[in-house]
C-alpha cells in the first residue's frame, strides 16, 4: 500500500534493543483508519533516556538507526506507517522482528540489516553532529556522514525485498503477478 | 531426509517461488478483525479492487473493542461490517456472537491440520496448535491475502522444543511457555517455527496447546505448531464427522501433517518440566521470567483473566478452582473476560461465572479489551496488573502501567491476596 519511495537523509539514533511496535505506535491510536492521522504519535511510548518524541531531531529525521530485534511484538503495520507519514522510509538495525521487517518492504520501504560493529560505528558518529545517511539500493551501499567524517557500509537485501521496493510494495508486485 | 510439518505444508501450498528462498503460498484461511483490516479494505476500494479471493476462506470478527466504545471504534467496526455484508461473507461475527479471534475461530472448527492461515494479528501463531501453519502478518499482506489468496514467506526453518517429564500439580501450559520464552529470549526464534513436542504436549488438551502456541511470537517465532493427533481429532470431530466418518480415518489422514522422525531442525531444545514452578514475568519484556516465588509480595492493583492466551473454558475453570468461596482483596479490581460467547455460556452452566461474581470479579463480555489497553480495564499511570495475557510491554495495558504475565490460577491467587502469590500456597 504505497508508492515508490526515496531513501536516506538525516538520521536519528535509537540506541536500544527490542524496541516494540507498542512503543512505536501505542495501541490506543490503532482506532485511526487513515495513515496520516497517526502522524503526531510516532514513538510516543518509547522507553529511552533522553529521547523526546516531540523533539526536532525526530521531526527532521528520514532514517532511524537502531539495535537488535527492532519492531518486535504486535503485527500492526501502523508502525511502518507512522514512519512513512513522518517521512522516515529507511530503518537501519542489527536485526528485526519478522513481521515488522516484512511490513516495511511490503510498503516499499527499506529495513536494512547491518552487523553490530557497523551500527556501533554509526552510533559513535551521533556525538559529532547531525548524521546524514545516503542509501544506494541498487549497489547495496550506505554512506554515513557527520561533521565531515564519512563511513561506508555494504548491506544485503534479498532479491524479493529489492523487487518489492522497486515495485513500490507487495500489493503492486502481487497484483502484477497473481 | 524427512520433512518437518512446516516443510510439508509449504510444499503442499507452494504457488510460486519468485526468487530463491521466497515461497509464495496459497492460503486456506484469511482471518480478519476490525483493527488491522479496515485500512486494507479502504486501500482495496481506493485501488478499485474491492474483491475477495474466496468468501468461504475469509472469516471476520469484531473483537478488539466491542461493543464499540467511541465514534472511532464504531467507524472501524462499521467498515468491517459493511465489507463483510457487501461480499456476503458467510462467517462474520458481530456483537452478540463475537469473541477474541484466536479463541473464536478454532472453536468454530475453521482451523484444520495442514492449513495455511494468515491474519493481521501477531498471535495468529495460536492456530498452529491444530497442526497448521499460521502466521501473523501486517495489513499489506492481509490485503493481498484477501485479494489473491496468497502470502510470501521465507523457507521454513524450525526449532523443535521437546517438553519432557510431567507437569507438577498446579503448573500449566502458561508456565511452560513463559519458561521456554525466558530461555529463548524475545528474538530467540525470529523467522523460525516453534515445534512443540514431547510427552507433556502429547498429554495437553487443545486449549493448553493453543496457550503454548499463542506465545511463540513472544520469542519472535513465526508460528507455534503441535502435531495433530487424537486430541486434535476429538476437538474437531463435530466439524469433520461428515468428511471422515470415523475418528480413525481422520487420524490416519492427519498423519500427513506430522513431522518425519528424520526431519532436520535448526535446533532441538529439551526442557524437563517435572520440577517447574509457576512462572511470572517482571519488567517490560516477555522473556523476563522468574518463578512466582521470587516475586511473591509484589503489590497489584488489578487482576485480568481472559485474552487469546488464557480466556478459554479450561483457564476459567483453573481460576475458579482457586477463587471458590474466596473474595477479591480490598483494594484490588478483578476483571474476567470469557474469550467467546460459548465459553461464557459454558462457564455459566458450570457455575464458574457465579464463583467469579461471588468473589467480587467484574465479568465483561468477550473482547480483547484491556489486553491491549483499549477498553474494559485500562490501567492508570503507576498501576500494576496481574494478567493472563501475553504481553507486558511498557504501556501495553495503559500508559505508565505495569503488567505481570502469569497463569489463570496464579492470577486468581493474586486477586485474593492483592500481592503476587503462588496459588499452591493458599
Ligand atoms: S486478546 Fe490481546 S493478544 Fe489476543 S488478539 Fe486480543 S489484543 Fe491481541
Amino acid at each position: 500500500m504505497s508508492s515508490k519511495k526515496s531513501f536516506g537523509g538525516s538520521a536519528i539514533v535509537l540506541d536500544r534493543a527490542d524496541i516494540n511496535t507498542d512503543e512505536i505506535i501505542p495501541a490506543k491510536y490503532l482506532t485511526e483508519v487513515t495513515k496520516e492521522a497517526l502522524t503526531p504519535y510516532i514513538l510516543e511510548d518509547l522507553k529511552l533516556d533522553g529521547f523526546d518524541p516531540r523533539g526536532d531531531k525526530l521531526k527532521n529525521a528520514s532514517v532511524v538507526v537502531t539495535r537488535a530485534n527492532f519492531g518486535c511484538g504486535s503485527s500492526r503495520e501502523h508502525a511502518p506507517w507512522v514512519f512513512e507519514v513522518n517521512g522516515v522510509h529507511t530503518v537501519i538495525a542489527e536485526s528485526y522482528a519478522r513481521i515488522f521487517r516484512q511490513n516495511m518492504f511490503n510498503c516499499g520501504m527499506l529495513a536494512i540489516e547491518l552487523p553490530k560493529d557497523d551500527i556501533d560505528q554509526i552510533i559513535a558518529l551521533d556525538g559529532e553532529g547531525v548524521i546524514n545517511i545516503a542509501v544506494d539500493v541498487e549497489a547495496q551501499k550506505i554512506t554515513a556522514t557527520a561533521n565531515g567524517k564519512t563511513l561506508d557500509f555494504d548491506f544485503e537485501v534479498s532479491p524479493f525485498d529489492k523487487a518489492l521496493v522497486a515495485a513500490g510494495g507487495w500489493v503492486e508486485f502481487a497484483d502484477a503477478r497473481y | 531426509m524427512g520433512k518437518t510439518i512446516a516443510e510439508k505444508i509449504f510444499a503442499a501450498h507452494l504457488r510460486d517461488e519468485p526468487f530463491a528462498g521466497t515461497r509464495v503460498l496459497s492460503l486456506d484461511r484469511v482471518l480478519c478483525h476490525e483493527i488491522t483490516t479496515p485500512v486494507a479494505i479502504a486501500d482495496l476500494v481506493w485501488r478499485g479492487k474491492d474483491r475477495v479471493f474466496d468468501r468461504d476462506k475469509i472469516k471476520a470478527v469484531i473483537d478488539h473493542v466491542t461493543p464499540s466504545k467511541d465514534s472511532k471504534t464504531a467507524t472501524q467496526a462499521k467498515i468491517l461490517r459493511d465489507w463483510a455484508r457487501r461480499h456476503e461473507l458467510p462467517d462474520f461475527f458481530d456483537v452478540g456472537h463475537n469473541g477474541v479471534c484466536h479463541a473464536l475461530f478454532p472453536e468454530k472448527g475453521y482451523i484444520r491440520p495442514g492449513f495455511t492461515v494468515i491474519m493481521g494479528d501477531s498471535h495468529t501463531c495460536t492456530h498452529g496448535a491444530f497442526g497448521a501453519f499460521a502466521a501473523g502478518v501486517g495489513t499489506t499482506d492481509l490485503e493481498v491475502g484477501i485479494l489473491k489468496g496468497v502470502c510470501a514467506f521465507r523457507e521454513p526453518a524450525t526449532i523443535r522444543i521437546n517438553i519432557n517429564g510431567s507437569l507438577p500439580q498446579g503448573v500449566v501450559a502458561k508456565d511452560v511457555i513463559l519458561h521456554v520464552i525466558g530461555h529463548l529470549g524475545v528474538n530467540g526464534a525470529t523467522d523460525r517455527i516453534l515445534e512443540f513436542r514431547g510427552p507433556v504436549v502429547d498429554a495437553m488438551s487443545m486449549e493448553a496447546r493453543m496457550t503454548l502456541c499463542n506465545m511463540a511470537i513472544e520469542a519472535g517465532g513465526t508460528c507455534g505448531v503441535c502435531m495433530p493427533d487424537m486430541t486434535t481429532v476429538d476437538y474437531l470431530w463435530p466439524f469433520i464427522e461428515a468428511e471422515f466418518g470415523s475418528k480413525e480415518a481422520a487420524l490416519a489422514d492427519y498423519g500427513k501433517w506430522v513431522s518425519d522422525a528424520d526431519a532436520s531442525y535448526d535446533k532441538v531444545l529439551d526442557f524437563d518440566v517435572s520440577n517447574l514452578a509457576p512462572q511470572v514475568t517482571f519488567d517490560f519484556k516477555p522473556d523476563c521470567v522468574k518463578p512466582v516465588a521470587e516475586l511473591v509480595g509484589t503489590r497489584i492493583d488489578q487482576v485480568y483473566i481472559g485474552t487469546c492466551t488464557n480466556g478459554r473454558i479450561e483457564d476459567l475453570r483453573e481460576a475458579a478452582a482457586v477463587l471458590k468461596g474466596k473474595k477479591v482483596a480490598d483494594r484490588v479490581r478483578g476483571i474476567v473476560s470469557p474469550a467467546t460467547p460459548k465459553i461464557f455460556s459454558d462457564a455459566m452452566a458450570e457455575g464458574i461465572i457465579q464463583i467469579f461474581m461471588d468473589a467480587g470479579f467484574c465479568v465483561t463480555n468477550p473482547t480483547c479489551g484491556a489486553c491491549l489497553g483499549m477498553s474494559s480495564g485500562v490501567l492508570a499511570e503507576g498501576e500494576v496488573c496481574a494478567s493472563t495475557s501475553n504481553r507486558n510491554f511498557n504501556g501495553r495495558m495503559g500508559k505508565g502501567g505495569m503488567v505481570h504475565l502469569m497463569s489463570p490460577a496464579t492470577a486468581a491467587a493474586c486477586a485474593i491476596t492483592g500481592v503476587i502469590t503462588d496459588a499452591r500456597t493458599l
